[in-house]
């Protein structure tokens, strides 16, 4: 009896694969960046229970993704540093941006509380390349006229392994002080001049609350959960403005995407009183000429899908979504650029 | 019987032997060749490294991916410190282990204490650096680091290597986390090794009077000096190579430093950190390059252990 019971569930288990298999065959594959991982993840989850299929994504970094999209082994790459229009035009690619979210910096010093310590981007290029080395340091009392600052040595923290996030935090050095710009530059790994490094956010933020009178900067997200002491930043309107997703949103929208060609738009720096001055967004990047255009248009599909309903989802995960301006310019960029090997728009 | 049907019936029934004996020789053969593969696939996978930076790469401590320059000195000088301090503190440690197992250790004792070195080196690498990292290096860095800074960093001389703001993570801890990582290894190669050393020799010196260093320092010593080296090796081999533990304590910076209580970089763990990221054909190359020159060291002290061995195995045989 208990024989013919398992026969039975067993065919039923090989009808059940047979019945999903097609589904198998339309799934999504995507590759890149490890920051938006817990987003995608979560996206890819709700969206496989609402159209069953699903999305598979391996967050092995920026790098990867883009070797992985280049050779074509994946639908979708994804890269936190956007790719330059002219490698776009070279690599046959297009790119548009997902989601969003901030760098923000986290001190350790005692006595000071989160959102207390304020600072600007001259000041933190300047901890950065061994210049201020200080807590009481003259520029850091100036921004800080209340605040009590030990006179101890600031121990610097950045990451060690090549990072979006780093890309994001050296651009925005890059813009707002030039010896930065010439004595480091900006990429998703360069050459610091001081410090101890960290193998990724949970790296860095780990090593932040262990050293004492240590600065280091982490995704939004990190220094949230992890409950840690960021400081408050001089934006280019000259206000000091704290890391929220009002701050972020602030930022994109003072963004000119519309005349950014690929999406090649850096969030930093941006204009507008309540711009976070360290903003970013992670992108997508695809062919613009599809082999297959039927997963081509699965994977459009999806951050159709993911831009309409994914929205609460990504604000619970400290993540910012593209605001509604941004996601039309970007429905319209699929129409004109992602074509099947006919010459057709995929996306219709 | 004619001769000639035995010997083509033996043959006949000697099949599997050959057979064996083919396969045995390709399993061999299968070694060195992907021995060959690895090295020939290193050395094209840093061509364009070698061709732009030449020898330079080895004496050059810039590490800047944005501008495309690259020299290895930092992680090399990194790695080749770690493993030197590792051994340093693990090889008296494990000598210890052994000798009090095998000659000094209560019957009882023996089997469980034997039992946790060999526990001891089956933990995951991630693992100790994760306990290197949340346990070990606060610790280290409250309170023993900052008496070094006070003692041994005033210290005429030896003084700068001892300074430094004590950050708990940097050379030294990596070197202390390396070196609990591969006493284990060793403790367990020198235990097995002075288990075989024959009782009659070890009870003809006690019975000479000797005492139980004299015993071991005179008998059982000289008597497994290969296989000590050999355990010794086996250990700086895993010392060289261990990429997470040292990761997640070594600081990751690429700076020189003559302090050991400041942040460096070992090869293995710029490996593990870069890689992934790395865009641009210089800044891989650099990277397999670096992987290149471990694949190298190692090779080196490996047959640097060999040949001193080999010397060793003459001399004796000459004074005999």
């Amino acid at each position: 009896m208990t024989k013919l019971k398992t026969i039975v569930k067993s065919l039923g288990l090989v009808t059940a694969i047979v019945a999903t298999s097609p589904a198998f065959a339309t799934d999504i594959t995507g590759a890149g960046a490890t920051f938006p991982y817990p987003i995608y993840a979560k996206w890819a989850e709700a969206y496989k229970a609402k159209t069953t299929v699903g999305m598979n994504y391996q967050s092995i970094g920026s790098g990867g993704g883009i070797k992985q999209i280049n050779a074509k082994t994946v639908d979708f790459g994804a890269s936190d540093m956007p790719l330059k229009p002219e490698v776009l035009e070279k690599d046959g690619l297009m790119q548009f941006p997902a989601v969003m979210g901030g760098v923000v910096p986290v001190v350790n010093v005692n006595g000071i509380e989160a959102g207390q310590l304020k600072l600007d981007g001259a000041t933190l290029a300047a901890i950065y390349l061994g210049k201020i080395t200080k807590w009481n340091d003259p520029a850091i009392a100036a921004l800080n006229p209340s605040t009590k600052l030990p006179d101890e040595g600031i121990t610097v923290v950045h990451r060690s392994d090549g990072s979006g996030t780093t890309f994001i935090f050296t651009n925005y050095l890059s813009k707002v002080s030039a010896d930065w710009k010439s004595a480091v530059g900006e990429g998703t790994a360069v050459s610091w001049k001081v410090g101890t490094g960290g193998k990724g956010n949970e790296g860095v933020a780990s090593y932040v609350q262990r050293i004492k009178n240590s600065i280091g900067y982490v995704e939004y997200a990190y220094a949230l959960q992890n409950k840690m002491t960021y400081s408050q930043l001089k934006n280019r309107d000259g206000q000091f403005v704290k890391p929220e997703d009002t701050s972020f949103k602030a930022a994109a929208s003072g963004a000119d995407w519309e005349h950014a060609p690929g999406f090649y738009e850096l969030l930093t720096n941006e204009p507008g009183k309540a711009s976070w001055p360290i903003t970013g967004a992670t992108f997508i990047l695809m062919h613009k000429v599809q082999d297959k255009p039927a997963s081509a248009e699965a994977v459009l599909s999806f951050f159709d899908w993911a831009y309409s309903n994914g929205s609460e989802m990504a604000a619970a995960l400290d993540y910012v979504p593209m605001p509604d301006k941004v996601q039309k310019l970007v429905r319209a960029a699929w129409k004109t650029e992602i074509k099947g090997a006919d010459g057709k728009a995929i996306w219709k | 019987m004619p001769n000639f049907l035995r010997y083509t019936r033996s043959k006949l029934q000697n099949w599997p032997d050959v057979l064996f004996r083919g396969v045995t020789r390709l399993s061999a053969l299968f070694v060195l060749i992907l021995l060959a593969a690895i090295i020939g696939s290193l050395v094209m996978g840093s061509l364009p490294a070698i061709k732009t930076f030449g020898f330079h790469f080895l004496v050059s401590s810039e590490w800047d991916p944005v501008a495309d320059q690259f020299g290895a000195l930092t992680p090399i000088i990194g790695t080749l410190v770690t493993a030197s301090i590792a051994l340093l503190i693990a090889v008296p440690i494990s000598f210890g282990i052994s000798l009090f197992l095998t000659e000094l250790s209560p019957r009882w004792l023996r089997r469980p204490l034997g039992i946790a070195v060999e526990l001891l080196a089956g933990i995951p690498s991630i693992i100790y650096g994760m306990w290197g990292l949340f346990v070990f290096a606060p610790l280290f860095a409250d309170h023993v680091e900052p008496w070094i800074n006070d003692h041994l960093g005033t210290l005429p001389m030896i003084g700068s290597f001892f300074s430094g703001p004590p950050m708990g993570i940097g050379i030294l801890t990596a070197s202390i986390i390396l070196a609990i990582m591969v006493i284990p290894f060793i403790a367990s190669v020198m235990r097995d090794v002075f288990e075989v050393v024959p009782a009659l020799l070890k009870e003809s010196a006690y019975g000479l009077g000797a005492t139980t260093w004299e015993v071991v320092w005179n008998i059982v010593v000289p008597y497994t000096k290969v296989g000590v080296a050999g355990g010794i090796m086996l250990g700086l081999g895993r010392a060289l190579g261990e990429t997470m533990a040292v990761t997640f304590v070594i600081g990751n910076a690429n700076s020189l430093s003559a302090s050991l209580l400041m942040p460096g970089n070992s090869i293995s763990s710029a490996l593990a950190n870069e890689f992934n990221e790395a865009v641009g054909e210089i800044y891989t190359s650099s990277l397999i390059e670096l992987g290149l020159i471990l694949f190298f060291i190692t090779f080196v002290v490996l047959a640097l252990a060999r040949f001193m061995l080999y010397k060793l195995a003459k001399r004796e045989g000459k004074a005999a």
